[in-house]
């Protein structure tokens, strides 16, 4: 009933030609791309590995056997867990929540600056300085930093230059690139929603709070950061998600001995051949990702409709 | 503990601009003090160098004969009551009162005991726990004076607190504001467009247009003595009469007006004295004006009677003036008169001569 009424509602304050064109329009979106798509994956997660002749035949039946590869491993391995899928799962989820927090304390004060003290042309200048580096495709992007950070990389240079190292820093194989690159490519999804919450902030509040004798940092613990939390909840998943779904970065910039979780599916789905695998490993990267956007969500008392602002 | 607030030739700049120029006040420790005047014309400005948002582009500020200069506003002896009060939303009213406690570090507990004393001060006992969006604008009002004497301020700033409220508790607030006052003891600096506000709840009063302050004095001195047009414009209402100075004499002028000639005094406040020659602006405030009585010789002014407003206790009974373009007005009580009058009815209005004030032209404050 509610549903009718909001739609009726719906129906009358936009038209009709224009109410059907945009629930078609996101329809079409939410349906097509994003539920069939995971509908099938996780149908194609639980059956087993066939070839094209076999599928749909007597022997297309229901298992869990890839989610229980990817906990124990194959039952010909030593280990009675899958330790190097675990450890990359692990491993991937950690990095992703350091190149997470990493982000946040590099575009709060961003963020903050742009938002509240930089007036003007100068703050335009910043953004564009921001946003400029993002028209260069992503993979040029990492090869870019593969450059810097090479043996050979300005930054290794330098540092020899200032006699600050003797030999070139692994920068590279210590994943140091890695971070550096993944945490450089979600900069934007971090500080538009935080620049957005800090924005709507009335300066009154800070100078009130500056005027009853508060330090700067209280002022931001006390009033800017809690006015920003849905910003911060916001950037903060939507950082979390990306860079635990990364690929392309992972791929070029990665040390050598380093594979990030999403590189696992990709094999399974190519070169291994086997998609239900590759679909079963998806998925639960899928869910740890859902779950963490609902711990952060609970952890900060913020609600869906408020990260959505 | 109250502190004196002294300016000494303090200018204020905004590029170009000069949003206050050559200010010199003293204000004493304990006195409630108002700057008057139309909107831009400096106020806030002056309130935010005094807190220390701002500085000074020239001029010492000194609070109890202490230099500010370099000092911010976080470690000043002042507290601001925003204009529009700046509670934060996200605390409770009990957390907003004492952050400025939580600052300097005091426990939960005895914060928790402050905030409620200082909520019994504001008549707003056990509400503590609420937050501020559910309280109404007078009670967020209070939450804020409450939020800045919970400072231990020396001297509370006040930017036009009461705009947003109604009239009637405007008016009711300006009471208890001046009784909050008394009890605290402190200095009290209130910004306000509003001369009904700055002459019912100050001790002096600076009038200020564009940046200048006209002039200083207590509500009396600035009502009944206005030093310059634009104050005897600015602050209550007046009737006004351009007119060439014949002579000075004695502290009081003759001024032959396009009214006719009238007798006024002139204040020793004023910024500018009168000479003889001089183009002069004669005051005339509506409660001062009467009808003629044949005994009165000076002063009469024939007019005719062209409208009546009654306000109850008042009414406003408006003239047409031969040589004035604008209506001239009249303020009486209301003592059952209205009978005697009409309107066309010709008749002749008398102004004391002390009670008209004459003083060289200059700008008048905007209608
Ligand atoms: N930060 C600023 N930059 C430039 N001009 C300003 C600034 N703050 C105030 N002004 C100007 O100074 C004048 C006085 O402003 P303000 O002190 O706010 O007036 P009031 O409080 O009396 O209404 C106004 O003309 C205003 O436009
Ligand atoms: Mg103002």
């Amino acid at each position: 009933m509610a549903l009718y009424n909001y739609l009726k509602n719906f129906f009358t304050r936009n038209g009709v030609f224009l109410s059907v064109f945009l629930l078609g329009v996101v329809g079409f979106w939410i349906f097509f791309l994003i539920i069939l798509p995971q509908i099938f994956m996780f149908d194609f997660s639980f059956r087993f590995n066939l070839p094209p002749a076999e599928q749909g035949g007597p022997n297309d039946v229901y298992t869990i056997s890839h989610y229980k590869f990817l906990l124990f491993g194959s039952a010909l391995s030593e280990d009675s867990y899958n330790v190097i899928d675990l450890t990359v799962f692990l491993r991937t989820i950690v990095t992703a929540v350091f190149v997470t927090l990493f982000d946040f304390i590099i575009c709060y004060p961003i963020a903050y600056y742009l938002a509240q003290v930089a007036k003007g042309g100068w703050a335009r200048l910043m953004v564009l300085s921001l946003i400029v580096p993002f028209w260069v495709n992503e993979i040029l992007r990492a090869f870019a930093f593969r450059i810097i950070f090479g043996s050979n990389g300005v930054i290794n240079d330098a540092l020899m230059a200032m006699g600050i190292v003797d030999d070139p820093y692994p920068f590279i194989r210590e994943n140091i690139a890695l971070y550096a690159g993944l945490g450089y490519a979600f900069v934007l999804l971090m500080i538009f929603p935080l620049y957005n919450a800090v924005e709507s902030l009335d300066k009154n509040q800070i100078e009130a709070a500056r005027d009853l004798g508060s330090p700067w940092w209280r002022i931001h613990w006390r009033v800017v950061m809690p006015f920003a939390k849905p910003g911060i909840s916001s950037g903060c998943t939507m950082v979390f998600m990306l860079s635990a779904g990364a690929l392309a970065a992972p791929q070029i910039l990665g040390g050598p001995s380093s594979l990030w979780f999403t590189q696992i599916i990709y094999q399974w789905f190519n070169t291994g051949g086997n998609w239900p695998r590759g679909s079963a490993y998806a998925i639960v990267l899928l869910i740890t990702s859902i779950v963490f956007v609902l711990l952060v969500m609970k952890i900060f008392k913020v609600k869906l409709g408020e990260i959505a602002r | 503990m109250s502190a004196d607030v002294r300016l000494e030739n303090v200018w204020i700049k905004f590029g170009s601009f000069v949003a206050a120029r050559e200010i010199e006040l003293t204000i004493k420790g304990g006195e409630f003090f108002s700057f008057l005047g139309p909107s831009g014309c400096g106020k806030t400005t002056i309130l935010r160098a005094v807190s220390g948002f701002l500085k000074p582009s020239e001029g010492n500020i000194l609070i109890g004969g202490k230099d500010m200069a370099g000092i911010g506003p976080n470690r000043r002896p002042t507290a601001l009551i925003f204009q529009n009060l700046a509670l934060f939303p996200l605390m409770t009213v009990w957390e907003n009162i004492t952050f400025a406690l939580e600052v300097k570090g005091v426990n939960a507990t005895e914060r928790r005991k402050k905030a409620d004393e200082l909520l019994e001060l504001i008549a707003l006992p056990g509400q503590g726990e609420k937050m501020v969006g559910e309280l109404s604008g007078g009670q967020r009002q209070r939450v804020a004076i409450a939020r800045a004497l919970a400072a231990e301020p020396e001297v509370l700033l006040l930017d036009e607190p009461l705009s947003a409220l109604d009239l009637k508790l405007r008016q009711h607030m300006r009471t208890e504001l001046r009784s909050i006052q008394r009890r605290v003891g402190i200095t009290f600096i209130y910004i306000t467009h509003d001369q009904g506000e700055a002459l019912t709840m100050s001790d002096n009063v600076a009038v200020m247009r564009d940046g200048v302050i006209e002039q200083v004095g207590d509500g009396t001195t600035i009502y009944d003595a206005p030093g310059s047009p634009f104050v005897a414009s600015f602050v209550g209402e007046n009737n006004l009469f351009r007119g060439t100075v014949e002579s000075v004499d004695n502290g009081m002028a003759t001024v032959t007006t396009t009214v006719g000639t009238l007798l006024a005094k002139t204040p020793v406040t004023a910024s500018n004295p009168l000479k003889v020659g001089d183009t002069a602006y004669v005051f005339q405030r509506p409660e001062s004006l009467r009808f003629a009585k044949p005994d009165n010789q000076i002063n009469r002014i024939k007019a005719t009677i062209v409208n009546e407003e009654f306000e109850g206790n008042f009414w406003q009974v408006y003239f047409e003036v031969p040589g004035s373009t604008k209506p001239v007005k009249m303020s009486m009580v209301n003592d059952g008169s209205s009978s005697e009058r009409r309107r066309g009815e010709v008749v002749e209005l008398v102004c004391e001569p002390e009670l008209s004030v004459a003083l060289a032209e200059g700008p008048l404050a905007a209608e």
